[in-house]
């Protein structure tokens, strides 16, 4: 029993303030973008918190927005079956979360210390795309179906590439468990794993972008070909279920991306003279990488105009997956050759 | 051998990363938005924005009703009636512009031979009712009365382009 409230309490502890970070990512991107575009995005929400405080204008924007989808009525089309109308957002929602289980947010930080964690991680993100599919024929509507049957396809040839990479860090790491793989890149931040396993670090990032339906791979929704894609007929709060899921699962790639290639909450500063007596918690490096690799997220975003069908496709099968084989190769001569300092 | 090139910058995404650093730079760079309602944009004195009807200083309208507004509109938005006054004179019995049908294309104001029909500044209005944005002769009037020192001003302005 006292098990259970532990658990539920910790797990709340990981929800909500994953809600917080989703709700003022949507912030943080219109205001990145909106700068990159020379604007200066949302400033009219203040929150009146501070009134001194100028600069915060905008910040009550994530809030207001919410309240608003809240409001609005949930419209199902006559001929969608309303069972699975409804049922897909949750379906892209409950994996995107449940995931987090077995992320390390620090050192012992942790819900759920399988040894298998990147196993389970790996089908907690394919299992999002159910949600995506079924929505789209559940919706009963030509747009939506095309936007579901393309992200099916980009979600499924990208995984591929991105198991790839994770067999990279796989054999890296000597371990499937996340803090174990963490534990394996100690050190500053030359001893973390981004650096031997450089290639499959960026396929798994651009991976990371197409499996989360971002720009430029965001042809499921592709506003300017098919409406909305997978979520046209979505209104209110639906629709916001699956903005939630979709910026959950953001932030989860970029936490993956920290883990095994950024050294998770280790600082980037361990054995560097003078440096490595400023100490932070580990939770801190570890949202500080998180957001580095989101800005990251935002400003490709910003840069790059959408990619066709065809050459997503070629991307993922004729380029990422010969990449990512040859450096499964290179690496494991790497690691025969015990080169320091990542495998010695 | 260019083929080569291409691959090598195709594959270390060369042209990728100088677009990154375009938008990089413009983060930074000073942000051209204009907060509407706080701040404006600076107006023409020749800006064509809701109508007005002028008067002579002596308080009569200028109006003869000589149709040719009506004649000129594009989009069919002005309605004229005629009727002799009692001193004899020619006057409008009515002059609605539809301000749904309007283009603003100023042709009216152009084509008026007193300088009657005039379009002033005002741009920030609304009809919350149908029949709000049908403007009557009382309307014009009224706008123009109420405008008339701006808009001197403006003709004043334009006049020695005419």
């Amino acid at each position: 029993m006292v098990y259970l409230i532990i658990t539920v309490a910790k797990i709340l502890l990981i929800v909500f303030p994953i809600m917080a970070c989703v709700a003022y990512l949507t912030l943080a991107e219109r205001k990145i973008i909106g700068y990159m575009q020379v604007r200066i995005g949302p400033n009219r929400v203040n929150l009146s918190l501070l009134p001194g405080i100028r600069n915060l204008r905008g910040f009550g924007q994530p809030i207001a927005d919410s309240i608003k989808l809240m409001f609005k009525e949930i419209i199902i089309p006559t001929n969608a079956n309303k069972f699975l109308f409804v049922s897909a957002p949750i379906l892209a929602l409950a994996p995107a979360l449940a995931a987090w289980a077995v992320i390390p947010f620090a050192d012992g930080w942790v819900l759920a210390d399988i040894n298998a964690g990147l196993l389970y991680i790996l089908a907690m993100t394919s299992l999002g795309v159910y949600g995506i599919m079924i929505s789209g024929w559940a919706s009963n509507s030509k747009y939506a179906f095309l936007g579901s049957m393309r992200s099916a396809a980009q979600i499924i040839s990208y995984e591929i590439a991105m198991g790839f990479a994770l067999v990279g860090v796989l054999m890296a790491a000597g371990s499937l468990n996340l803090t174990d793989i963490v534990m394996a890149q100690k050190g500053n931040f030359l001893h973390w794993f981004w650096l031997p396993l450089f290639p499959l670090f960026i396929v798994y990032f651009i991976s990371g972008l197409a499996e989360t339906n971002r720009a430029p791979f965001d042809v499921a929704e592709g506003e300017s070909e098919i409406v909305a894609g997978f979520h046209v007929e979505y209104s209110g709060m639906l629709f916001a279920v699956f903005f939630l899921a979709e910026y959950a699962n953001m932030i989860l790639i970029a936490s993956l991306i920290t883990i095994m290639f950024l050294g998770g909450w280790l600082s980037p500063f361990a054995g560097i003279p003078v440096l490595e007596y400023l100490y932070l918690p580990g939770i801190f490096w570890f949202g500080a990488k998180v957001a580095f690799v989101l800005f990251f997220f935002l400003w490709i975003r910003a840069t790059f105009p959408r990619y066709r069908y065809d050459q997503i496709m070629r991307l993922g099968w004729k380029v990422f997956i010969p990449i990512t084989l040859v450096w499964i190769v290179v690496l494991g001569l790497l690691i025969l050759l015990k080169l320091p300092p990542w495998f010695a | 051998m260019n083929s080569v090139k291409n691959l090598f910058k195709s594959l270390f995404l060369l042209e990728l990363i100088q677009g990154l650093r375009v938008t990089g730079r413009y983060l930074f760079a000073r942000k051209i938005t204009v907060q509407y309602p706080d701040e404006k944009t600076p107006q023409s004195f020749r800006f064509r924005g809701r109508h007005a009807q002028r008067r002579y200083p002596n308080g009569e309208e200028r109006c003869i009703a000589c149709k040719l507004c009506e004649a000129t509109c594009p989009a069919l938005a002005i309605t004229i009636d005629v009727e002799q006054r009692a001193d004899g004179s020619r006057r409008t019995s009515r002059y609605d512009i539809d301000l749904t049908k309007c283009i603003f294309c100023g042709y009216c104001e152009e084509s008026c031979p007193v300088d009657a029909i005039v379009e002033t500044r005002v741009f920030e209005y609304c009809g919350e009712e149908n029949g709000d944005l049908l403007m009557t002769k009382q309307d014009l009037l009224a706008a123009g009365d109420k405008l008339e020192q701006q808009l001197n001003a403006d003709r004043l302005l334009d006049s020695p382009y005419r």
